[in-house]
């Protein structure tokens, strides 16, 4: 069923009538990454502004992989068990060459996790999810219809664009959550570095009834799409993703065009029994900005960095933006902080950003060769692949979004099992009657296990009773440690003893103060 | 030095003229393509990053000076 788009709540901004005062945070752009963004600042007690140049969520489904680690801040935000609920949950891939499959992934690594490996979900579901608890939280003035024209960096002040006229907003922190195309970038003339790929990729959602399994299913030059790749994905409501690659010389009009698309499609799904959703012709690009911080100024989303979709790492990586400032920023502007969390921020995302484009370009090369030396060796991998397993550990058709491991510079004790090292998002396990990352944030957190914890002001301590999952991702053969998680939910130094003034000094540092 | 760059094979003389010979029948392409697979083959059968990243060395010295 075709997905009704309603319209959001516009309102005159005060603005237009007198000098509003200067606001802590304005967000601009309510894509997933700017809504998320007020969610969390919220619910660290930090109030914002929220700028849309739209009064709807998005148009076209675009994003419908979203990671366990999205899910986990979804979650934190209140949405995730909805989205958990709506989207088709998933974890098998099937990697096809020609007529025969190569290769299957499981990406249900262990249990004793609460959130899925992955749930597919359409963008504008999860929009609609993250726009209603925004409306509903008094901290948040969401303003839609509200664009920003111009922006004075220094200031930082913006102004802003309404059906009823203009208005200028003043910030301590403005957030440029406004997409791939960023005006604020554009107009603050900051280079966006990177490689842009020529091949064109017809993305189309389809609306078909089909007893296709929920899996993520890829192939490299099927029978029904000669010498191009091809992805097949299942979404909610009968809906189904299909990406094909076109070639850098297809042209876009044309290939958007359903006299061209509903042949291609019938000759994928075997019948001309479907609705087209929402159609579209696309080239990928991986750039990124140089900082994400520029002053007063922050980037974050894909204003920041933009990656090809193969392995689902824009929007949740985006989200991993989100997680790695809201806390910092709240306490900066709460006075717990020094300005010095903006740079962590800074080195975190931009390494995380650096680890996606990565991982999407190496895809993005596989699937479009060069001609000469880097076709040959792609097409003798998946040659080899049905063959010699070795091969299929190289065939690439989308290494999946997993939260990076920050490179910490934090106590630590290499006694301790490698899942849990600082600078990893703390790994979930259950405990009695829940589940340990819904007890992780708002505050540091101090997990204590097996050791007794010292008390330190600011700091939750944690200490559940020891069980399998707990001993196997925290100990090893460790009888005990301290983990001090931060509000991000990322291990940050962790010790298998440690006195109060060691736990002190890494909450000091963590806050910048030392 | 994590490669072995000193004779190891029993008898160099047999296993070069295999490697020609396994290529006997096969056109250009066809002979490029044949390298590629036995590149990434043994390739995964040293695995050892150093060792390759030294081999991919010495390859670039003998075909770039
Ligand atoms: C075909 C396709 C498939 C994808 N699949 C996936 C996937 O499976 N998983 C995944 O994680 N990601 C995926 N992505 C990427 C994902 O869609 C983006 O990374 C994500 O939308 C980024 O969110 P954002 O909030 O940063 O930007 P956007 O979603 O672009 O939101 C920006 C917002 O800012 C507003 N805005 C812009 N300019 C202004 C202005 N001047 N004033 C006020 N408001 C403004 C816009 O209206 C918009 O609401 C996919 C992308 C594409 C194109």
């Amino acid at each position: 069923m075709a997905y009704e788009h309603r319209r959001l709540p516009y309102r005159r901004a005060p603005g237009l009538d007198a000098p509003e005062p200067c606001h802590d945070v304005v967000i601009v752009g309510a894509g997933p990454v700017g809504l998320a963004m007020a969610l969390d600042l919220a619910n660290h007690g930090q109030g914002s502004v929220l700028l849309d140049d739209n009064d709807r969520v998005s148009i076209g489904s675009r994003a419908i992989c979203w990671s366990k680690r999205s899910l986990e801040i979804l979650a934190r935000l209140g949405v995730g068990h909805r989205c958990v609920e709506k989207g088709v949950t998933w974890h098998v891939g099937r990697t096809f060459h020609r007529d025969r499959e190569i290769f299957a992934f499981d990406l249900l690594p262990e249990d004793g996790h609460e959130m899925p490996a992955f749930v597919n979900l359409q963008q504008y579901h999860v929009e609609e999810y993250l726009t209603e608890a925004v409306l509903a939280n008094p901290l948040i003035d969401f303003r839609p219809l509200n664009r920003v024209a111009a922006i004075r960096p220094a200031l930082p002040e913006l102004y802003v664009q309404t059906p009823e006229g203009s208005y200028t907003l003043q910030a301590r922190y403005v957030l440029a959550c406004d997409g791939a195309r960023s005006a604020i970038r554009t107009i603050m003339r900051l280079e966006f570095a990177g490689e842009l790929f020529e091949e064109r990729f017809l993305i189309a959602d389809i609306e078909m009834k089909a007893d296709f399994p929920p899996e993520r299913r890829f192939w490299f030059e099927p029978p029904f799409h000669p010498g191009q790749s091809a992805l097949l994905h299942k979404q909610p409501d009968n809906i189904w993703r299909i990406d094909l690659q076109l070639g850098w010389d297809a042209d876009p009009e044309a290939e958007r065009a359903p006299e061209r698309v509903i042949p291609r499609i019938e000759r994928m799904v075997g019948h001309r029994d479907f609705r087209l959703d929402w159609v579209s012709v696309y080239s990928f690009q991986c750039r990124r900005l140089d900082r994400f911080v520029h002053g007063p100024v922050i980037f974050v989303g894909d204003s920041a960095h933009v990656v090809s979709p193969f392995g689902a790492r824009g929007g949740n990586g985006g989200l991993q933006d989100v997680d790695a400032l809201g806390w910092r920023l709240a306490a900066l502007l709460a006075g717990r902080a020094s300005e010095r969390v903006l740079s962590a921020y800074d080195a975190e995302r931009t390494f995380g950003a650096d680890e996606n484009i990565r991982n999407s370009t190496r895809t993005t090369r596989f699937m479009t060769p060069a001609d000469g030396v880097e076709r040959l060796y792609r097409d003798s991998t998946l040659a080899l692949a049905a063959e010699a397993p070795f091969a299929r550990a190289l065939a690439n058709s989308g290494r999946l979004s997993r939260p990076c491991t920050y490179p910490l510079d934090a106590p630590d004790d290499p006694a301790l099992p490698a899942t849990s090292r600082p600078g990893s998002v703390a790994p979930d396990a259950p405990l009695e009657g829940g589940w340990l990352m819904r007890q992780l944030g708002p505050d540091p957190v101090l997990l204590a296990l097996g050791r007794e914890a010292p008390r330190i002001d600011g700091v939750r301590i944690l200490a559940p009773a020891l069980n399998d999952h707990l001993r196997q991702r925290y100990l090893g053969n460790a009888p005990g440690a301290l983990c001090l998680i931060r509000p991000d939910q990322v291990v940050g130094a962790r010790w298998t003893t440690a006195d109060a003034a060691a736990v002190s000094h890494e909450i000091d540092r963590m806050w910048g103060r030392a | 030095m994590k490669l072995v760059t000193e004779p190891n094979f029993a008898d160099p003389d047999e296993t070069y003229a295999r490697l020609l010979a396994a290529h006997s029948g096969l056109s250009e392409a066809e002979s490029h393509a044949f390298n590629a697979a036995l590149v990434l083959i043994l390739m995964n059968h040293i695995g050892d990053d150093a060792a390759i990243a030294e081999a991919l060395a010495l390859a670039h010295r003998a075909t770039k000076p």
